[in-house]
């Protein structure tokens, strides 16, 4: 990175911007993985049962969603998630990497900026892939732990939506970076609050309504799906 | 004994300037994909151009003579041995415009040349296709321009767009008497022997242009396209007489000297419409009713059809261009011959310079094949392209009113032209200063992730091409004292360009002779096809 040079940032959303993976990707290998046959089938269960549930969740309160999908994790040690995530990284996330995200990536390395990955996702689950990214820094959800054992609540305020856009603008703040020449990519119209909160937004590979937007304010549209 | 409308017919047919008369006939314009007719006042000078020079019956055999009789050097074949390493350089689908029909003259030249290159044992041949900071062709522009058989032996691994964004893909020669870096793609650099294919449409292409533009970079392309060059240059069709050429030439220059460089220049006639639109490069006094027929209905049918589906419908028509010169050879002697060729076929003669020139906006321009003539395309037409096409004095007075036809529709493509987009609508309702946006702007584009994503994966052009193409009207901006705008749908894209704007191209003349006099001398560029004037007076 550009060392303290740099005066604009890069943020990126995660999920299908940069990887063609989402949170519940993440969740079922973590279902998947849950050291004895019994466990894993219980989990796989509980969140195959669950989707319905989520995806109605998701519809109507983006944030509501995401409390309700990490009461999964309740129950899991931090030790053991710490080492899942690895293997997520290796199994999932490194294969799923869509091709033109690390030219992306250069681009803005190249033109000045400091990377960081502003994602929904649990901060330990995105360190490796931040490492292999070469980014500089992550702003993600943290998991509430109690003794080594996560208690199923993220550590306020859930990262998401709105608050993705101020997280942004606060870190923006504290690193004296200038938030009007600061990049944002996202590939949903969720993000659009962190998109709107910068000089120049873009989208990636963006749904629908997302494109739509992004043609109507006359954001850059890119795609990282190939390289 | 003749009869007086043949005498008409034959004056009309050997000089290129007709004035108007009370009882001449309208004139054709060009407004977008619009067609105009248009009533003009007694007096006007209409420049029409040269009629189409006769192409080379055999192109084939003229691509090979030239390979065999190359200017300042040997002959091809003897440059070549086995096991060399070699890169060919083409031209991008900028030029010709329209694109010309099959076989585009880019496809004769490579199939002779890689057929030579094979029997010489060359094998590690590598054809890079020079878009500078263009856009990207996409895979059916590339197969239309060099054959399917081509396209498909060669393409992607072999055959590809050269990347003015790859830091690995550049590598920078020297450093030119005037600080002027030169960069250019490695694997040309790297080559023993580079080969550049051209087609020169208009004076201001080739020569050393081809590789001192095709091939760099960003920092390569902004060595002399500043507003500072284009000031000094009148015009840059004239190139001893353009500081961008000069600055080009220096670094081109430097590039002959440090790599072996084989130039295969071509140039084409103007035969830009035939058939159903042949009546565009007709006279308007020598239309017969046929002529009139294929006008009116073609008028109707374009006032009729959607705005897309017009556009689509002429991008499509491919132009009937003949190859009129092949040289080869050395940089400079190769583009001195095609020059010759292509002022034989463009430049018109004139003694005079009028206070209000008048020209149509067609629908393209060298940076919209198969996308939208956008406003700041519309100004490089009327203040770039067109005001430029000249030797010596401008066609207009210094302070003289120029006016167009073209609707100046706010559009824009953005998968093509995105950075145009920010640069209108963000930077021009702050500032038109050139030296301003250069300084100010010029660099945040050129460098925006997105943009630079955009046009190393997409079909963009760089993000700071809309600076060059701001500046690319600039010595038109300096010279004219007023542009108006006839038949835009609308007050803001005339304003945020500087224009005035009228409702008809009467009104316009009037608004003019409000400043010039009653008497002001008007003149009318008749495009198309191209047509440059000279005056050497």
């Amino acid at each position: 990175m550009a060392g303290g040079e740099a005066c604009k940032g890069a943020f990126f959303d995660v999920d299908g911007t940069l990887v063609r993976t989402n949170l519940v990707h993440a969740f079922g290998f973590y279902a998947m993985n849950q050291g004895s046959i019994l466990g894993t089938a219980w989990q796989t269960l509980r969140t195959v049962a669950s989707i319905p549930l989520f995806w109605a969740t998701d519809k109507v309160n983006r944030k509501l969603f995401n409390e309700l999908f990490y009461r999964y994790y309740q129950g899991q040690t931090e030790d053991r998630l710490v080492v899942l995530a690895e293997e997520l990284f290796q199994e999932v996330l490194r294969p799923a990497i869509y091709p033109g995200t690390p030219r992306l990536l250069d681009e803005a390395r190249r033109a000045g900026c400091r990377l960081v990955l502003c994602t929904g996702a649990l901060d330990l689950t995105m360190r490796p892939l931040a490492r292999h990214l070469g980014v500089d820094d992550l702003i993600a959800n943290r998991m509430h732990f109690v003794d080594g054992v996560a208690t199923g609540r993220v550590v306020p305020p859930i990262i998401e939506g709105a608050h993705k856009a101020l997280a942004i603008r606060d870190y923006c703040l504290r690193q004296g970076l200038a938030l009007e020449q600061s990049h944002a990519f996202s590939d949903s119209f969720s993000d659009y609050p962190m998109l709107a909160v910068v000089g120049h937004p873009t989208a990636v590979n963006p749904d629908l309504r997302l494109r739509g937007v992004a043609r109507a304010y006359e954001w850059p549209v890119v795609s990282t799906l190939e390289g | 004994m003749r009869n007086p409308p043949r005498l008409s017919r034959l004056y009309e047919a050997t000089e290129q300037v007709i004035t108007i008369e009370k009882d001449s006939p309208p004139r054709i314009l060009f407004s977008g994909e619009d067609l105009l007719l248009e009533d003009l006042p007694v007096g006007t000078r209409v420049v029409y151009p040269r009629p189409p020079v006769e192409g080379l019956p055999n192109v084939k055999s003229a691509v090979r003579w030239a390979l065999n009789h190359p200017e300042g050097c040997e002959p091809l074949h003897a440059k070549l041995r086995p096991g060399m390493k070699v890169t060919i350089a083409v031209d991008d689908i900028s030029l010709p415009l329209p694109p010309m029909r099959t076989p585009d003259v880019r496809q004769t030249v490579l199939e002779i040349l890689l057929e030579l290159l094979a029997d010489s044992g060359v094998d590690d041949v590598h054809i890079v296709i020079a878009i500078a900071l263009h856009r990207r062709m996409t895979e059916p522009e590339v197969r239309r321009m060099v054959g399917r058989r081509i396209f498909e032996a060669w393409w992607p691994d072999r055959l590809y767009h050269h990347d003015a964004e790859d830091p690995e893909g550049l590598v920078q020669l020297g450093t030119t008497e005037h600080g002027e870096k030169v960069v250019l793609n490695r694997r040309a650099a790297e080559s023993d022997l580079i080969i550049y294919v051209n087609l020169n449409l208009v004076p201001m292409d080739g020569g050393h242009k081809s590789m001192a533009t095709g091939l760099t970079s960003y920092q390569g392309v902004k060595a002399n396209h500043t507003p500072a060059a284009i000031r000094k240059s009148w015009s840059y069709m004239d190139p001893p007489r353009s500081e961008l050429h000069r600055s080009v030439d220096r670094v081109g220059r430097l590039i002959d000297r440090e790599l072996d460089v084989f130039h295969v220049e071509t140039t084409i006639n103007n035969r830009m419409f035939d058939g159903p639109l042949d009546f565009l490069v007709k006279r308007e006094e020598d239309f017969v009713e046929a002529d009139r027929l294929k006008f009116e209905g073609m008028r109707a049918l374009l006032k009729r059809l959607p705005r897309a589906a017009k556009r689509r419908m002429l991008h499509a028509v491919p132009a009937a261009y003949d190859v009129i010169a092949v040289h080869a050879g050395r940089t400079e002697p190769t583009h001195k011959r095609i020059l010759e060729a292509s002022y034989a076929q463009y430049l018109v003669d004139v003694d005079f310079q009028a206070d209000v020139l008048v020209y149509g906006i067609p629908y393209i321009s060298p940076y919209n094949v198969n996308s939208i003539l956008n406003p700041l395309l519309v100004q490089v037409m009327a203040c770039g392209y067109f005001f430029n096409f000249y030797r010596g004095k401008p066609l207009v007075k210094k302070g003289g009113t120029l006016i167009v036809t073209h609707h100046c529709s706010d559009e824009f493509d953005p998968d093509q032209h995105p950075s145009y987009i920010e640069f209108f609508h963000r930077l021009l309702p702050e500032t038109r200063d050139s030296a301003l946006l250069e300084q100010k702007y010029e660099r945040e584009f050129a460098e925006n992730p997105s943009y630079v994503h955009m046009y190393r994966t997409g079909h963009a052009y760089h993000g700071a091409h809309p600076f060059f193409m701001w500046y690319w009207g600039e010595n038109g901006r300096q010279h004219l004292g007023r542009v108006i705008a006839v038949g835009s749908d609308n007050e803001h894209v005339p304003r945020l360009l500087g224009w005035d704007s009228a409702k008809t191209l009467s009104e316009a003349i009037d608004m003019a002779r409000s400043v010039h006099g009653r008497g002001a001398e008007i003149a009318l560029l008749h495009h198309p096809p191209i047509v440059m004037t000279q005056n050497l007076g």
